[in-house]
Formats: structure tokens, C-alpha cells, sequence
């Protein structure tokens, strides 16, 4: 059975990650390659890499983490942030990353998905959306890292993407972001739903019920998170018993 | 030493570093005389089947790739080329392994490409030596090749495929081992080791 993805989120800056970690016994807190190994060795099933550097020696420099982590690492991992046109997906792919997640650049250029998926193929083109619900239901984008809305709402800009290529929807709900209490798992279902592509849940895990709630309630196919696994708070491997003990298809 | 199959395949830099981490330097070459004379070639594979096979073509390698002795592992893309035909593109392809290749058909709460980690069974070829039956690997991809005589293990999504063939020299995984953690640097090992 295919099994529902659990991907650990890391934010970078200047080649090291941002948020605190709390691995006993590590040493290397700051680099994201042994970050990613130790979240692939307790049994994550994919990482996202954040490159939330604003300087042009920034961006060069997590060229060279992507680099080293596709060395490093044995499981896929999405790069995202700054991801502009069509050569910043050529360069991260060409560092070795399995996908790349375009945001603002999108919604700016819709274009740009549909050359991605023309020039590298759907499964390299994961669509990240952030959205927030401004009235019951109704869900509009969000572009700059959730400070400027858009006039774009939520499951039309969803179906679009789908339709020019994009191979998943990586979904975070700017209302749940942060808050810890589950994640918005009636607009995950709507997107499930309505959408033929797999969609990842992101935003508002704080226990792991609410992981089991993503997967159940919001049949979403995979569930992001950064705080709860980069604090200890939940341990991989410990969720991933946990789920298959509700009978939630895990590896 | 072990080949790899230099063509325009995504993953090729993919399989070099899953090999790095196992101690093994392959060499990345196009040059059919260093193929031949490789101990082993592992021919990888993302991309589109009908623009890979003309690519091949052009380059000789398709004779190159079926006239191979020694033992040969193909993968994704690489493993449905070594098919008789693929219904992406609608081209003829190696014939190593007498099958065809089929896309998923649409259906309702199916997502296609299948991709994520999947459970394969009915694991039948020495590739499989050191993983145990219902081990999770990692697939993405759209065309997928049915159960046939030369079937060595089974995935299924939601009907059983293909995830492995197995023919003699020739080896191949749909699932991308150098992306399986663990389990995938376990088959690699035992291919390296054959």
C-alpha cells in the first residue's frame, strides 16, 4: 500500500538551518546535511529545504548545501524558496534535488509551473500555496512569505496549477501556521477532493493526533512539519508507530 | 568497475552518490568499447520514453545496452526501455523483457504519477537477497509494466505491477533504489555484489 509521507521542513539561511534543534548528542546542530540524514535515519520519508537567504552569496552558498545533501542523503528532497525562473530549478536540480517548490514566483508567472513540468517533468514541480481563510470556506493566496495577499483563492489557483503541471500541491494554512492545533484539514479534504495530484498538509501540527487527523480527515497524501520534530517534541519515529497503530499505511 | 549509462536521464548523478555512499566510484560514460568492458552497467532513467529511445538510437547505445553480458540494472525509465514497447510516446523499445508498457488508468481517488513509498512482495531475484518481503521502496512514475514471466517482485496501485524484472544478465526496478534509504543501498549492495 502506498504509504502517507511524514517530511520534516528546514528552513536555511547562509547555509545553516534557522530553527533551534534538539538532537541529543549532536553536535552539528547548524548543518542541514546532518539534519537531513538524522531525520532520514529515525524514518522521515522525504525533506524540504527552505532557502530563506536574501543575498546573492546566500543563494550561492545553498548551492552547495543542496549539493552536499544530495551526497549525503538517501531519500528525496524538495529545495524551494527563490525559485524564480526556469534556470534556478535547472541549477537545483543539477545539484542533485529530487523536486523543486515554486510559491510566489507562480503566482506572479503561472507560466513557470508549465515550464517546469515541460522542460523536467511533473514529479520535479511541487506547487507550495499559502493561504488563508478570510471568511468561512473561502481561502485566498498569499505571496512574500504570507505577507501580501493576492487575488487568487485557494482551489482555483489549486486546479490551475494542476492543470499546467504541477505534480503536488504543497499546502500550508496561514491560519493554523504556528498555532499547533491541528492542520486545516476541512480545506485538505475539499483540495483531495477536487484535485487529481497529491496534496501535502502543512501548518498546525502540534500533537500527533494531528498528524492521524491530516491523514484521516483531510486525506491528505503527506504531512509537513518543522517546530515539532526540530524542538523534539515529536519524535519520527515514535509518530510513525503511533500512526500505524490508528491504521495509517506508513513505511 | 561499474558503468552507468550516460544519457540525458535525470537521475543519473542520483545513482553515482547512492554508489559513493557504498564505497564504489562508478565511471559515467556514453563510449561503447568502456561499456562492454565494464563489470557491471546500471542503465537509470527519468524521463520520456519516446525521446529517450530516439536519443539512444542516435547514440548506438540500444544495440550497445542489448548486445551486454555482463550484469545490468535498469531503472524507472531505464527498466520500462528495456521493455518491448511503451505506450508513452508509442515507441518500440529494447525487447529485452517481452512485455509492454501501460499508463495507469484514471480512476477516482487514484493520483497519478504514483509516488511515495510502496510495499513490494513476491520478491524473486538475488537483487532482493538482503530485503524482506514488504519492504517500503520509492516510486514515481506514470507507465508502469504488468505482471509477466519475467515479473521478480510486485507492487500494487492499486492492481499489481511490475516493481522488479529479472531476465538472465538483465535486472531492473521500477522504484528508484538509490532514493529507498536503507533498503534501496541494500538492493544496490547486492547488485554491486552479483
Amino acid at each position: 500500500m502506498l504509504a502517507k509521507r511524514i517530511i520534516p521542513c528546514l528552513d536555511v539561511k547562509d547555509g545553516m538551518t534557522v530553527k533551534g534543534v534538539n538532537f541529543v548528542n549532536f553536535r552539528n546542530a547548524g548543518d542541514p546535511v546532518e539534519l537531513g540524514r538524522q531525520y532520514s535515519e529515525a524514518g522521515a520519508d522525504e525533506l524540504v529545504f527552505l532557502d530563506i537567504t536574501a543575498t546573492f552569496e546566500g543563494r550561492k552558498t545553498f548551492v552547495d548545501v543542496v549539493r552536499r545533501i544530495a551526497a549525503g542523503v538517501s531519500i528525496p528532497f524538495t529545495v524551494g524558496g527563490g525559485i524564480n525562473e526556469l534556470k534556478d530549478v535547472a541549477t537545483m536540480l543539477g545539484a542533485g534535488a529530487d523536486k523543486v517548490s515554486v510559491n510566489s514566483a507562480a503566482l506572479k508567472n503561472p507560466q513557470l509551473i508549465s515550464d517546469i513540468a515541460g522542460n523536467f517533468g511533473s514529479q520535479v514541480c511541487v506547487c507550495a500555496i499559502d493561504a488563508k481563510e478570510e471568511a468561512p470556506g473561502d481561502w485566498t493566496c498569499y505571496v512574500a512569505g504570507g505577507h501580501i495577499p493576492t487575488g487568487r483563492k485557494l482551489f482555483e489557483w489549486a486546479h490551475e496549477a494542476q492543470e499546467r503541471g504541477a505534480g503536488e500541491i504543497l499546502f500550508t494554512s496561514m491560519n493554523h501556521d504556528g498555532v499547533k492545533c491541528g492542520y486545516a484539514n476541512e480545506a485538505l479534504a475539499r483540495l483531495h477532493d477536487e484535485l487529481s495530484i497529491p496534496v501535502i498538509a502543512s501548518g498546525g501540527a502540534g500533537r500527533m493526533v494531528d498528524f492521524r487527523d491530516a491523514f484521516t480527515l483531510g486525506h491528505a497524501d503527506a504531512a509537513l512539519a518543522a517546530s515539532v520534530f526540530h524542538f523534539g517534541e515529536i519524535k519520527i519515529d515514535e509518530l510513525k508507530d503511533y500512526l500505524r497503530k490508528q491504521n495509517i499505511c506508513v513505511r | 568497475m561499474i558503468a552507468i549509462v550516460k544519457y540525458n536521464a535525470g537521475n543519473i548523478y542520483s545513482v553515482v552518490h547512492a554508489l559513493r555512499r557504498l564505497g564504489v566510484e562508478p565511471l559515467v560514460t556514453d563510449d561503447v568499447e568502456t561499456l562492454h568492458a565494464a563489470d557491471k552497467v546500471i542503465f537509470p532513467g527519468v524521463g520520456e520514453a519516446s525521446t529517450t529511445m530516439a536519443y539512444l538510437q542516435a547514440k548506438g547505445l540500444d544495440r550497445t545496452i542489448l548486445s551486454l553480458k555482463q550484469p545490468v540494472l535498469g531503472i524507472c525509465l531505464g527498466m520500462q526501455l528495456m521493455c518491448r514497447y511503451s505506450h508513452e510516446g508509442g515507441v518500440d523499445c529494447l525487447g529485452i523483457f517481452d512485455t509492454e508498457v501501460k499508463r495507469f488508468e484514471p480512476q477516482p481517488g487514484l493520483k497519478i504519477p504514483h509516488m511515495g513509498w510502496n510495499q513490494i512482495y513476491r520478491l524473486q531475484s538475488p537483487l532482493f537477497a538482503s530485503t524482506r518481503e514488504n519492504d517500503f521502496v520509492y516510486f514515481v512514475h506514470s507507465y508502469y509494466v504488468p505482471l509477466c514471466d519475467h515479473t521478480a517482485a510486485v507492487c500494487d496501485y492499486p492492481t499489481p505491477f511490475s516493481a522488479a524484472l529479472h531476465k538472465d544478465n538483465f535486472h531492473a526496478t521500477q522504484f528508484h533504489p538509490e532514493k529507498s534509504g536503507d533498503i534501496g543501498s541494500r538492493i544496490l549492495n547486492e547488485f554491486i555484489r552479483l
